[in-house]
């Protein structure tokens, strides 16, 4: 069994390789100059410490959406909701942010605990839904995430606008509030050190405790939970709130991190993001911050490729759009296991 | 061989998650006979029936008809070849008539219709030249079991099949049943058909079969003559050893009622009765066996034990030790010392993508001992598992393989060694042994039959008939949710009186079945 221990890993690494040899193809076809844009995509992110820094900073909400996707891919939730609670705990962090007056040290712990355990909340209600009536949580989270960006925006143009401001942002945080810098040069907030932790945790409670136990089994096969005595609608709702506690603490951290004014004005697009952190890393936590990290440095090479070549930033697009179908597609390289398999067969 | 009709070579099947189900198996059948393939389950027989008729696609291998190579690429190539398949599930829709199943995939038409005339005709002609008798105009869900077999054998038979696979066709048959399907076997081999027959029950394979091929572990260990061997030289190149089919009961002394069935009604949502009057006791180390046709309310009365009766209407009261149970959750159930091997081991008895280990442990992961502060114990864990892996011989790479990757034994001890390892006051089991090998069958016997000198209280319902004749102190037979009868000598009676009650032509009166209460 141990080659087709590693098949997944494998086809992982297969499928990243397909999807940028793909993109090269097209970045050959469509530019003057492909073998410097190819190189301005692969090097640009790495090539000094504020690109490296750039790669980081948007890795930071990545891992938060992907480890809150990942745990709920785990309990068998398909559940798309991290995207509305990411921006609508942003907007809760927002109004702390402004009108609250504390040290810096408490300020932004209020203010993030607020957004998270909103975050929270929110998730729960799809989580209710499913575990109560088995409403369908990908049809709730998704309809919740365009109801929290309506509420969400209206809070934004109705309470928080800055009218002196020639855009529509919020008034500015409290200095108080915003996370520091951690390393000079570069916009890496104390976020990456928060992440980071969740992430080990999440680990821990996964593999090593009770809950986690439930969590998992409750993922393979709800009705073997159920039958055990596991009540598996208290794990739904767990995992929802656990979800949404991570998701809603990523959209905090994010606002309070990298800006100093609420300017959202449409959905990032984070929590769609996570998902696919989450399939790449295959659920797993720590795996997590190894997808975000990959995501984040294709997104920036991309961007760099724009900034100094002549091919769009939006190329990007059809690199993810590999990845996700082929790593969806349960069948690719099937053939190749199935060999593997034989060959390990009559060896044995 | 010239006179093979049809002939596998080298067979080997790898299924996509490891599990070897062929290897190298050699195969050939000739015209105009019944054989059997017999071996435990998990010994192949299925699959390669699979691949005769085109549902799996070998590894390795060639099939050839009449001396001609060909590859079956799918069902209807085998159909288009005269290859028939009856399946161990039967493939019917239940809401359509007998005559509207035969024609499925190849209605006769009138214009753009249907023509129901023209199917019933075909139905009736067909039934009446191979003589199997069923109403044309029935609905298949208002059919018998046997009933339903016939229809499905016709329904091959109407697509022109010269070979007939059965898939353990007994395996849901009363013995009356089964031997109406020996006589039609018998002939429609006098008519020049093949029938490939599929069991692992001897008696049947002794009677009805001219050659056996016999399979254990994937592998072909031979192609006997029926007549030249014995049951036993049959059943040991099965298992690879003697099979002792009686077990030595001490008889030890029942104590104290720990489960208390009293007065029983459940009934659906359209207020049709599932149970009726149902009360019976199981006592401290006695072993309570329920016989009956599958669907008489077998499941409903188990679901009542286990948990499953919340919200459902009904009245009467289930007791364990006293503490009525109809309204408590399954946790608390489990937590008076209930223990409950599934029927469906798939389904409810394991998750199939995760580790032995963690199969093992799921009703008992909550427990003071398997935890250190805030954390699973995972060295106790590990060494439980290992334990267990061990007394139950579950035969694994260790106790972290996936258990989807055991065969149905092996996944089927697994389960049985986590609802016997604690200390269970009261053992529902429900078919323990189905589709298992005969080595796993009578290791799992061994185990009830240990907890019941342990003083276990067991409930053991099974549809076969040998399994619960044998192990049974006390034994309850179930018609249309109602006990029909009780008898406290089990192993004196024949399976054929057993048949009568099981299909509701005798039955016992109420001071007869009512001594299931006290066994007295």
């Amino acid at each position: 069994m141990f080659r087709v221990k590693y098949f997944e890993a494998i086809r992982t690494a297969a499928v990243i390789i397909i999807a940028l040899v793909i993109a090269f193809l097209v970045i050959s076809l469509v530019s003057d100059h492909p073998v410097k844009t190819i190189g301005i995509f692969l090097w640009e992110p790495l090539s000094t410490k504020g690109h490296i820094g750039n790669v980081i900073e948007m890795a930071i909400p990545l891992m938060f959406t992907g480890l809150a996707v990942s745990l709920l891919f785990r309990a068998n939730m398909f559940n798309l909701g991290a995207e509305g609670i990411f921006y609508f705990s942003g907007v809760v962090t927002t109004v702390l942010a402004i009108h609250l007056s504390l040290n810096s040290w408490l300020h932004p712990l209020v203010a993030i605990l607020a957004g998270s355990i909103v975050g929270a909340l929110l998730s729960a209600i799809p989580g209710i839904l499913k575990a109560k009536w088995n409403a369908n949580e990908l049809v709730t989270s998704l309809m919740f995430n365009n109801i929290l960006f309506g509420v969400g925006l209206y809070l934004l143009n109705y309470h928080l606008r800055d009218a002196k401001a020639f855009a529509n942002v919020s008034f500015k945080f409290e200095k108080t509030a915003q996370l520091s810098k951690l390393f000079t040069g570069t916009r890496i907030h104390t976020g990456l050190i928060i992440v980071l932790v969740l992430i080990v945790l999440a680990h821990l409670f996964l593999y090593r405790t009770k809950w986690g136990y439930e969590l998992r089994m409750t993922g393979v096969n709800r009705e073997f939970a159920r039958y055990s005595g596991m009540k598996t609608a208290k794990v739904i709702i767990m995992v929802h709130l656990i979800a949404g506690f991570i998701a809603g603490m990523g959209g905090s951290v994010e606002v309070l991190g990298m800006y100093s004014r609420f300017q959202w004005t449409s959905l990032p697009g984070y929590g769609m993001d996570g998902a696919l952190v989450a399939m790449l890393a295959k659920n797993n936590p720590l795996s997590v911050i190894v997808s975000a990290l990959f995501l984040a440095y294709i997104r920036i090479g991309a961007d760099m490729m724009a900034r100094l070549s002549d091919v769009p930033s939006e190329m990007i697009s059809i690199i993810q759009a590999v990845i996700i179908l082929l790593i969806s597609a349960e069948q690719f390289l099937k053939f190749w296991k199935n060999r593997m398999l034989l060959k390990e067969a009559k060896e044995a | 061989m010239a006179n093979a009709l049809l002939e596998m070579r080298g067979i080997t099947k790898v299924y996509p998650n490891g599990v070897v189900a062929n290897k190298d198996v050699e195969f050939s059948l000739r015209e105009g006979e019944i054989h059997a393939i017999a071996g435990e389950n998990g010994a192949g027989k299925s699959t390669l029936m699979k691949i005769m008729f085109g549902m799996e696609s070998p590894s390795e291998g060639e099939l050839y008809i009449r001396g001609e190579q060909v590859k079956l690429q799918s069902p209807q190539d085998a159909i288009d070849r005269g290859i028939g398949m009856v399946h161990q599930h039967f493939m019917l829709v239940p809401s359509f008539t007998v005559a509207e199943n035969m024609v499925l995939g190849m209605e006769p038409r009138k214009g753009v219709g249907f023509n129901v005339g023209e199917a019933v005709r075909l139905t009736e002609a067909t039934a009446r030249k191979y003589n199997l008798a069923v109403n044309a105009k029935a609905k298949v869900e208002d059919l018998s079991v046997g009933m339903k077999q016939k229809v499905e054998i016709l329904k091959a038979l109407v697509r022109g099949a010269k070979i007939l696979i059965l898939d353990e066709p007994t395996a849901v048959l009363t013995p009356q049943e089964t031997e109406e399907l020996f006589r039609e076997l018998q002939q429609l081999k006098e008519q020049g058909h093949t029938i490939v027959f599929i069991s692992h029950k001897l008696k049947e394979v002794k009677a009805i079969c001219d050659r056996i091929t016999i399979m254990r572990g994937g592998r072909s260990e031979g192609v006997f003559e029926t007549r030249e061997v014995t049951e036993q030289e049959i059943s040991r190149l099965m298992v690879g050893r003697d099979v002792v089919l009686k077990y030595d009961k001490s008889t030890i002394p029942h104590g104290k009622p720990v489960l208390t069935v009293d007065r029983l009604n459940v009934s659906d949502s359209q207020g049709k009765a599932l149970l009726s009057e149902i009360s019976f006791s199981v006592r401290e180390g006695q072993i309570v066996g329920i016989a009956g046709v599958e669907g008489n309310g077998q499941t409903q009365l188990i679901e009542a034990l286990t948990g499953g009766l919340r919200g459902v209407t009904g009245s009467g009261s289930v007791r364990v030790k006293g503490e009525e149970i109809r309204e408590l959750d399954i946790l608390d159930i489990r937590n008076l010392g209930v223990s409950y091997i599934p029927e469906d081991r798939m389904r409810q008895g394991s998750a199939g993508e995760a580790s032995i280990a963690d199969n093992l442990i799921s009703t008992r992961y909550r427990q003071k001992d398997m935890n250190k502060g805030p954390f699973l114990h995972g060295s106790k864990i590990a060494a439980l598992a290992s334990a267990l892996v061990e007394e139950f011989k579950v035969r694994c790479s260790g106790p972290q393989q996936p258990i989807g990757m055991l065969s149905g034994g092996n996944m089927q001890k697994v389960v049985v060694a986590r609802e016997c390892s604690t200390n269970p006051q009261l053992l529902i089991a429900e078919q323990p042994t189905r589709g298992v090998d005969i080595g796993a069958a009578q290791f799992i016997h061994q185990k009830l039959l240990e907890l019941r000198s342990g003083n276990c209280a067991t409930l053991l319902v099974s549809a076969d008939l040998n399994e619960i004749l044998e192990l049974s102190d006390s034994l309850l037979v179930m018609y249309e949710g109602q006990i029909v009868a009780y008898f406290d000598h089990p192993s004196a009676v024949s399976e054929e009186e057993l048949g009568l009650y099981m299909l509701g032509i005798n039955r016992q009166d109420k001071e007869q079945t009512g001594r299931a209460v006290n066994h007295v």
